[in-house]
Parts: C-alpha cells; sequence; structure tokens
C-alpha cells in the first residue's frame, strides 16, 4: 500500500499545476498518468497562447508544459508515475492503479481527478473510413508523431481547436485545408481565422459534410451547404478532393473515475455535456473529491492550469496545512483570474454555466 | 509522410531507426515512436478490418482511447498501435475481426 | 452572405471602423506604425505588455480591446511576435516615393531571403502585387515567429498581409 496526502489523476496542465502547489505546500503528492509523459494535451499546442501576459500568454503551449515539468521533478514532495493508469476507485480514499505491471493500492487523504475530456464525433456515411480522424488525433500525429497523414484537409467544425489545426496542418506542410462549418459564423476566434484565411484555407460557413467516400483510406468527400437547422439545402451537393478529414466537434469531459464513485452530475452543453457538480473551491458532490480542468466542464488550458492551483490550495487548506487567512487570499486571487479568463463575448457563456454549478453545488454540500 | 523540418519544432532526430515487419513485409521506423507513426509514415492507413463487415479502421483519437487502431503485435492482439512504442524486430499485423493470439499465421 | 469576420475570417470594412488599432493616415505618412487588427473581445493582453513605448493600452479587464496611441508608436516591431493571434502589422509608408514597408509575422518554412522576389498576399491569400523581402529576422523572445518586411507598392500597402508560401 502506497500512502499519501493527495493522488492525482492525470498529468495534464491541470494535474501538474495542481501537484506543483501541493508539493510546495509540503504535502506528499502522487501525480499519476497513463502516458509516456506528463503534459496531457499540452505538448501539441505549438502556438502561442491567449490570456493574461503574466501568466505565460504569448508562450507557446509546449514550452508552457516544459517549464512545468522541469518545475515538478525538482519538488521531493511530488512523486511522478508515468504509464500507470488509476483504474479503479475502491472508496474515496483508496484507488487501484496500474503501475509497473502490477496493481498498486493508494492510501490518499485526498483526490484531484484531472482526467482531461475526449474529443466528441460526428456520424455521416463513410466516417469509420481510416483518414477521417478527430481534430486532436491529427494535431498528436503532426506535432509529435510527426507525421503528417495525408496532403489535403478537410476540417470539419470551426470552433478554436478546428482553426488552430488548421493552421499547424499546413506549418506541418500540408498542401490544403478547406473548413466548414454548420452554423452560420465561424465559433472560434476572428484572429485565428484570419491566420488560416491568409494562406490559402478556404472558410465555408453554413456548409457541413454529408458523406466520405475512399477505397480503404479517404479519397473524397461530398459537401453540402445546409439551413438554420443544419438540414441539408438540396441541389448544394459538390465533391471535394481530400485525404484526410479531422473532426473539430466540441470535447466531453471523462468522467469514469467520478462515475464509480458516486459523484453527481448535471447536464451543461456550453461545457461539453455531462459535467460533475462541484463547488468554488473545486470540490465535488463527494467528500475529499476535488476535480480541475476539462473534467469539470472543458475549457483550456489556461483555464485548466487556475483550477488545478485552486483545488491544490483548496486541498492543502481542508488537510490544515496552511492558514484560512492564506487560503482565502490566494483562493480569491484564482477566482479573479478565472473570471478574466471567463469573460468577453467567448468567455460569458461558460461563466454563467459555472456558476449554475457552483450553485447546485450549494445544495450538495448541505448533505455531506 | 514525415514531418521532418518545422518552423516551430525544428527538425526531427531519425538516428535511432529500426527494422520492423508489417504483414510480413519489412519496414523501416524511429526507435520509440508509436507504431501508428511509422505505419503513417509507410502510408499504411488501414490497421485491422472489422469482425462482420471487414471494413477498414484506422488511427481516430491516436490518444489511445477509442482503441479503432488496434494491431496483433508480436502474436499480441488487441494492440492499441498510437500509444505502443516500435522496437526494433517487431512483428506487426493487420488485425481481423476480434484477432487472434499468436497472430494471423497461428490460425 | 455579407463577408466579414464571423462569415469568412476577413475582417471587412465596416469592422474596420470600430478597431481601436487603425492609426490615421495623418500618421501613417509620418513613418512607420503598427497597426492591431484585433477587434474581438478576448481575453488577451501581451501586446500590452510587448511595448517598449506603452503605446498599446488594454488594461482591464484583458477583454478589452487594444487600443493604440499613435504618438507613442514609433514603428519598432517588438509587438508583432507577442500576439497569439499574429493580428499585428507595421506599415512604413515614407520608405520612398514609390514603395512602402509592411511588416507581418510568418511561422512556414522555407523562410524567404532577404533581397528574394516573392508574391505579396492580401487577408484572403490572394497575390496582390510582387514584393521584394526588405528584410527578414528572428528573435530569441520571438521564439521562432520570424518578422519578415516586404517593399511593396504604395498603392497595395493597406491590403498586403503575408506572403505566399514559398512551398507552393
Ligand atoms: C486541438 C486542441 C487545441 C487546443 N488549443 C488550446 C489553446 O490554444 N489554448 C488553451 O488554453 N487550450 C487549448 N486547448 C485545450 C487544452 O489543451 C485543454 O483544455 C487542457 O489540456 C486541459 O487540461 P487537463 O489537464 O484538464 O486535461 P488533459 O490535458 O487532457 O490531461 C489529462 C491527462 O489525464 C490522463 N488520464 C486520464 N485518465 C487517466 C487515468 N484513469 N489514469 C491515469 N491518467 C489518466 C490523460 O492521459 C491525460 O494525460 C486545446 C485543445 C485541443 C484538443
Ligand atoms: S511597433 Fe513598437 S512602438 Fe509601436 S506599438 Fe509595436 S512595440 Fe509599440
Ligand atoms: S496580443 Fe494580439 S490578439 Fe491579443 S489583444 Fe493584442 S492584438 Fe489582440
Ligand atoms: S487511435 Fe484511438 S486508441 Fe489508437
Amino acid at each position: 500500500m502506497f500512502e499519501v496526502d493527495l493522488l492525482i489523476v492525470g498529468a495534464g496542465p491541470a494535474g501538474l499545476c495542481a501537484a506543483l502547489e501541493a508539493g510546495q505546500e509540503g504535502l506528499s503528492v502522487l501525480l499519476v498518468d497513463e502516458n509516456a509523459k506528463p503534459g496531457g494535451q499540452l505538448f501539441k499546442q505549438i502556438h502561442k497562447f491567449f490570456g493574461s501576459e503574466m501568466h505565460k500568454a504569448g508562450t507557446r503551449g509546449f514550452r508552457i508544459g516544459e517549464n512545468l515539468v522541469r518545475e515538478i521533478a525538482e519538488c521531493p514532495n511530488i512523486t511522478l508515475w508515468l504509464n500507470s493508469v488509476v483504474f479503479s476507485a475502491i472508496d474515496q480514499n483508496h484507488f487501484e492503479v496500474v503501475h509497473n505491471c502490477s496493481v498498486q493500492v493508494i492510501n490518499t487523504k485526498k483526490v484531484i481527478v484531472a482526467t482531461g475530456a475526449i474529443e466528441k464525433g460526428l456520424v455521416f456515411p463513410g466516417w469509420t473510413l481510416p483518414g477521417v480522424m478527430g481534430a486532436g488525433a491529427l494535431q498528436t500525429m503532426i506535432n509529435i508523431n510527426r507525421v503528417r497523414p495525408g496532403n489535403k484537409l478537410l476540417m470539419v467544425g470551426s470552433g478554436n481547436v478546428g482553426l488552430i489545426v488548421s493552421y499547424q496542418f499546413l506549418q506541418a506542410g500540408g498542401e490544403s485545408v478547406i473548413l466548414v462549418e454548420a452554423a452560420n459564423r465561424i465559433g472560434g476566434y476572428g484572429v485565428h481565422a484570419s491566420k488560416i484565411r491568409r494562406y490559402g484555407t478556404n472558410i465555408i460557413t453554413g456548409c457541413s459534410v454529408e458523406s466520405v467516400s475512399g477505397n480503404g483510406k479517404v479519397e473524397s468527400a461530398i459537401l453540402a451547404k445546409v439551413d438554420d437547422k443544419f438540414q441539408t439545402i438540396k441541389g448544394t451537393q459538390w465533391e471535394e478532393k481530400v485525404d484526410i478529414v479531422a473532426i473539430a466537434a466540441g470535447l466531453y469531459p471523462l468522467m469514469e473515475l467520478l462515475r464509480q464513485l458516486g459523484c453527481e452530475f448535471t447536464m451543461c452543453p456550453p461545457l461539453g455535456g455531462w459535467v460533475p457538480v462541484h463547488d468554488e473551491r473545486m470540490e465535488t458532490s463527494l467528500n475529499g473529491i476535488f476535480i480541475a480542468g476539462d473534467v469539470s466542464g472543458a475549457e483550456e488550458a489556461s483555464t485548466a492550469m487556475e483550477e488545478g492551483r485552486l483545488a491544490a490550495w483548496s486541498v492543502t487548506y481542508d488537510l490544515a496545512k496552511c492558514t484560512k487567512n492564506k487560503y482565502e487570499s490566494v483562493r480569491i486571487d484564482i477566482t479573479k483570474r478565472l473570471e478574466a479568463l471567463r469573460s468577453g463575448p467567448y468567455g460569458i457563456a461558460r461563466k454563467n454555466a459555472k456558476d449554475s454549478i457552483y450553485a447546485i453545488a450549494k445544495n450538495f454540500s448541505k448533505l455531506r | 509522410m514525415r514531418v521532418i523540418a518545422h518552423p516551430i519544432l525544428g527538425n526531427i532526430n531519425q538516428d535511432n531507426e529500426v527494422t520492423v515487419y508489417v504483414d510480413g513485409k519489412e519496414m523501416r521506423g524511429i526507435e520509440g515512436e508509436p507504431i501508428a507513426a511509422m505505419l503513417a509514415a509507410n502510408k499504411i492507413y488501414t490497421h485491422r478490418l472489422t469482425k462482420k463487415r471487414h471494413e477498414p479502421r484506422g488511427i481516430f483519437c491516436a490518444i489511445g482511447r477509442c482503441t479503432d487502431c488496434v494491431m496483433i503485435v508480436d502474436g499480441i492482439p488487441n494492440v492499441r498501435t498510437c500509444v505502443t512504442p516500435l522496437k526494433e524486430g517487431m512483428v506487426i499485423e493487420t488485425q481481423h475481426g476480434v484477432g487472434h493470439w499468436g497472430g494471423e499465421k497461428s490460425v | 452572405m455579407e463577408e466579414n469576420l464571423k462569415t469568412c475570417g476577413v475582417i471587412s470594412s465596416d469592422e474596420f471602423k470600430n478597431c481601436k488599432g487603425w492609426p490615421s493616415e495623418e500618421r501613417f505618412s509620418k513613418g512607420p506604425v503598427a497597426i492591431l487588427e484585433c477587434i474581438e473581445e478576448i481575453p488577451c493582453n501581451p501586446c500590452e505588455c510587448s511595448c517598449p513605448k506603452g503605446a498599446i493600452y488594454v488594461g482591464h479587464p484583458i477583454t478589452n480591446l487594444p487600443t493604440l496611441d499613435e504618438s507613442k508608436c514609433v514603428g519598432c516591431k517588438s509587438c508583432i511576435a507577442s500576439c497569439p493571434g499574429l493580428a499585428i502589422f507595421v506599415e512604413d509608408h515614407t520608405f520612398s516615393d514609390k514603395e512602402a514597408l509592411v511588416s507581418f509575422p510568418f511561422e512556414f518554412i522555407p523562410y524567404p531571403k532577404k533581397g528574394e522576389k516573392v508574391s505579396a498576399v492580401n487577408r484572403k491569400s490572394e497575390v496582390v502585387c510582387p514584393a521584394v523581402v526588405h528584410d527578414i529576422y528572428c528573435t530569441k523572445s520571438n521564439d521562432a515567429t520570424m518578422i519578415v518586411t516586404l517593399r511593396v507598392d504604395k498603392e497595395y500597402v493597406h491590403q498586403v498581409r503575408s506572403c505566399k508560401m514559398l512551398g507552393d
């Protein structure tokens, strides 16, 4: 049995930041990730991040990751287990991890689940054909694995992920990109859209993919104009020769462990669908089970990092490793930064969604 | 196609080349890269065929979540090739349906 | 459908009217100056922090649109690579009688070389005119974002926003 103050599941930006804060405050931390390298989604983000300059905006995502990983290695209170999966929750304090080909039981005082999110699929005839993949998968292939699985890309979805991965496909030497969006407006930031327009990408709003075909691999796609209800407008179909189709239809939280534990969930479309109920301190409906990052609602690495820090400080306070004054001042600072990241026309829906989840959590805390 | 040079990430290190066998054919890859990366670099996109309709499947999530990319590796079926590192001499086979232990030859 | 930032990724002339980062024609006539083509309230402020002259203001909240103080800007180009949106350009209308300079961020290989003839493109990647690479550089803090300066016919300078990728 391995005993720690804090078990953190997932070493993406949320888990890394949580581990650092807690470790630096003197908690013994076990950080577990199923991948061979820490960083979660951060290392494929090769673009410069938005946000506040004070918090690394203007720095490329993978550099932020490199710095975090270096700091983690320097902190003696943090144990990092890679290639290890937390596969079962026995109860709120005991978890089973496959580590070094054997099952280890972890006895922990508190837990932060930072397991991230999964890409949503999109179903159309031909969607299972090799060459159709998630936009994040394409990003992993070109930026991490350094192979480009084709030359002519059809990107489906114009959120920031769709726009950014299109740009990165061109940076990886891709020949051309067509980007379609069913809504009549581009979903992501205008500046990202402008970037890819300058280099030849055709962005078509009010348009969707009807089917994809090819012999063993994507060779062409049928596109069509769609109406306000996303129904195909008859007679508007046309064919484009493409060899990769990437789907950027959003992400939803990866909550298996939280389900096993019996956390409460609520439906919240702006954050990706079903999300775990949690309060402003990042605690779920279960005592001592905290969450941070995309698993608490799919947002961004910048918010994931702040939530990780917040969860870590809540745990630190609950374990009586810092004073109430210290905790309150840190919590207020982080909350302000999160509010700044969730402001403006792109952030407000997420801010309201979070507020409504916190409101639901108020009722649960009475039951605890 | 390998992305050898890159404006942000620089050049890749191709020093540690290994030889592997894909459905009996000899192929080159880079040690430690995911099996799926070696396959894409060699323009192989079908990893398995589905059980009933024999439809091809390839990479979908590239992070070990969807199991679309599983193949028979050194005789072990259902290996997620997008997260399994490549090693010298690996024997990689297209998986038919749920796959067989010992690889296709053993059937 | 009307062509604008949200329907096709290109800022329309209407939308430019609300842009707080577009200098006056008078300022353009005096020498190099930055243009901030940033018209949406996104949480972002590295441009503000990158300017050594304090010519860019975002303030709080950080979703405020960046405002250019054209009297403070000296056209030094320090802000270009700081912008994650790649939305900052510098134009110099005083280069010569006929030609103007336009600088932009560039993140594709191969890089154009100084003195090389290239095709200047507009916001929709259409070739607008031939151009000569006047300068290209990258500092360590730019982290791989090249700053390219093209020499173009004055008439087209407001349209030119990049050069055609050389791989094509
Ligand atoms: C294409 C794309 C572009 C993006 N661009 C930006 C951007 O420009 N700016 C920005 O701020 N954000 C961006 N994001 C979003 C950002 O990457 C995510 O919001 C962020 O990575 C979430 O962090 P996280 O720590 O919550 O999860 P993740 O980064 O997903 O990390 C979760 C980790 O947990 C591990 N894990 C899961 N379950 C287990 C288990 N049971 N046991 C062990 N380990 C487990 C996973 O393997 C993973 O490593 C982008 C996302 C995508 C897909
Ligand atoms: S060009 Fe120089 S002076 Fe002008 S806004 Fe940019 S950084 Fe400031
Ligand atoms: S850095 Fe760029 S995208 Fe961010 S506010 Fe400034 S001009 Fe806009
Ligand atoms: S592609 Fe999804 S598990 Fe490998």
